[in-house]
């Protein structure tokens, strides 16, 4: 412990305390750690610790086929495990100039924006949990619940999906898996209003995260923040809109963003906001998808031993969590040579230490919690 | 702007200065010399037009072959909608190059996991340590001919193949 001031009145010196803030503790959503520097309770400094889940995910890409491959990407981010297969397969088809069916694309799409839904209704969930509220976050979670009941129906799985292949989607969408979901949506739109009225509007709530823990358009850039992170500090780009793919240029959706409706543009409850408000996209998205979706094959015919030519490709798709980014490479063979995965919640995770300079303890949760960052995305 | 407009302004302030410009590839990069890599950052960020604000992604790839690793840096602008891919070849006995932190907060997480998984040395960064590997751990795994070490910290690295396992 270092001495830093001296008291006047009693000539005795206070000392910072260097206090550990993980690696299992409830607001890190996983398992990550701080190391915060505080003089009572406003912190000096707070270093992230990460890589406690590490599992060399890049390198097991070099040791594994292209079609093996897509089963790990599910790891990635076991949150959205739906956008690492999509952004994976994505840069293969790219590479390879695999074209792929039409139905495939709005079966990816379907799922993806369910993923969407279930990882926000996480993040919202939790936020609140760590601020104190803790009836929302099972509200959310009972939603959540009835998404992992789709998505088992869709693909068989709950949580890592292993959907989405080279080609196209591994299962067709059902009929009766449609109207199910169509049904969840009719249930799940108002319910979004009663979450408003249970969290979004409570005095206290707000009261916690307006005005905390800023983020300017300038730092929003230079720290490549993405996603929701980066429209709450009112910069209008959607991956989905802005470098399109898929079937997203045929849908009409809005891009929320951060207008600091109850404090700064940029603050903490603007990134809340700003999910609750995608949650509404998301719906809009999936009734769009499931009125337009045609009739076909859901997966076109690709080789079992595929080998894309020699070259390199970086796919990017809108995740929860921002920008994933799949850079991959081909020597030609059956194994990619090289995978790398760009994750929203590396860079989100960069900024903490930053912003955490001269605010409260608690603040801290509220700041980690509101970039939604998720430990096994950063390590990987 | 397409990628060899911007290969053009490049050549056009540092006259010879910027290396190859492979157009004919899916996504078209552009190599650059290791000791040019800030002063060409600084230009893509700030020139007039180019408005390069983000460093998307950064990232290095081992070639034991070329006896090479190479930085790969993906740029991309929000503004202008229009990105490139620059790489950077470093020796590979002695990696070492520029920090561009100084131009994207962002770079100083990028090139710490390219330090650590690599073991590529940036020089001015800030604080440049392993970032997900435990502090004390030997080697880069993402290099090719990386041997992972037989055990860590008093834990066996190994597992028996599971069917030996089973048998036992």
């Amino acid at each position: 412990m270092e001495q830093t001031a001296q008291d006047q009145s009693t000539g005795l010196y206070t000392e910072d305390m260097t206090l550990s803030v993980g690696p299992q503790h409830p607001s890190t959503h996983g398992v990550l750690r701080f190391v915060v520097k505080t003089d009572g309770e406003v912190i000096s400094e707070a270093l992230p610790d990460v890589g406690y889940l590490h599992r060399s995910i890049e390198k097991i890409g070099e040791k594994v086929t292209w079609h093996g491959y897509v089963p790990y990407t599910d790891r990635a981010d076991y949150l959205a495990a739906m956008f690492a297969n999509q952004a994976f397969c994505m840069a293969a088809e790219k590479l390879a100039g695999t074209e792929v069916t039409r139905r495939g694309e709005f079966c990816r799409v379907i799922a993806c924006e369910l993923n969407r839904l279930a990882s926000h209704l996480i993040s919202v969930g939790t936020f609140g949990q760590d601020i104190g509220a803790m009836t929302p976050f099972v509200h959310a979670l009972r939603e959540r619940e009835t998404i992992n009941n789709l998505m088992e129906e869709i693909c068989g799985a709950r949580l890592t999906y292993n959907y989405v292949r080279i080609g196209g989607v591994g299962y067709d969408i059902l009929p009766e898996t449609c109207a199910r979901i169509l049904e969840f949506l009719d249930h799940f739109e108002p319910i979004v209003d009663e979450f408003n009225r249970l969290l979004s509007g409570n005095k206290i709530f707000i009261e916690r995260l307006a005005g905390v823990a800023v983020i300017s358009k300038e730092e929003a850039l230079s720290y490549n923040l993405v996603g929701p992170n980066l429209r709450a500090c009112g910069i209008k780009w959607d991956i989905r809109r802005d470098i399109p793919y898929s079937v997203y240029p045929e849908l009409e959706f809005d891009v929320p963003i951060g207008t600091g409706q109850v404090g700064v543009v940029g603050d903490s409850y603007d990134r809340y906001w700003v999910r609750i408000r995608e949650l509404h996209e998301s719906c809009n998205i999936l009734r769009q998808c499931l009125k337009m979706m045609p009739k076909g094959p859901a997966i076109a015919k690709v080789a079992r031993k595929f080998r894309p030519p020699v070259g390199e490709c970086y796919a990017r798709v809108e995740a929860p969590r921002g920008d994933m980014g799949f850079y991959v490479l081909s020597d030609g063979s059956e194994y990619p040579y090289r995978v790398r995965i760009r994750t929203g919640s590396y860079t989100a995770m960069s900024i903490i230490d930053k912003l955490s300079k001269g605010i409260m303890v608690a603040d801290l949760v509220a700041l980690i919690g509101s970039l939604d960052v998720d430990a096994p995305e950063i390590d990987r | 702007m397409q990628a060899p407009e911007i290969y053009a302004r490049l050549e056009k302030q540092f006259a010879g200065r910027v290396g190859d410009f492979k157009g004919d590839v899916l996504e078209p990069y552009l190599s650059v010399d290791a000791s040019n890599i800030v002063d060409v950052c600084r230009f893509l960020r700030d020139g007039a037009d180019l408005n390069f604000q983000v460093l998307s992604d950064q990232t290095a790839i081992d070639w034991p072959k070329e006896e090479k690793i190479q930085l790969v840096y993906h740029l991309y602008s929000y503004v202008q909608h229009h990105q490139i891919v620059l790489k950077v070849d470093l020796s590979r006995d002695n990696p070492r190059i520029n920090t561009v932190e100084g131009l994207w907060k962002v770079a100083n997480w990028f090139e710490r996991e390219i330090f650590d998984l690599f073991g590529v040395v940036f020089d001015g960064h800030t604080d440049l340590r392993r970032i997900l590997l435990p502090e004390d751990w030997v080697g880069h795994p993402l290099r090719k001919d990386y041997i992972e070490q037989e055990e860590y910290d008093g834990i066996s690295t190994q597992r028996a193949p599971l069917v030996e396992k089973l048998l036992r």
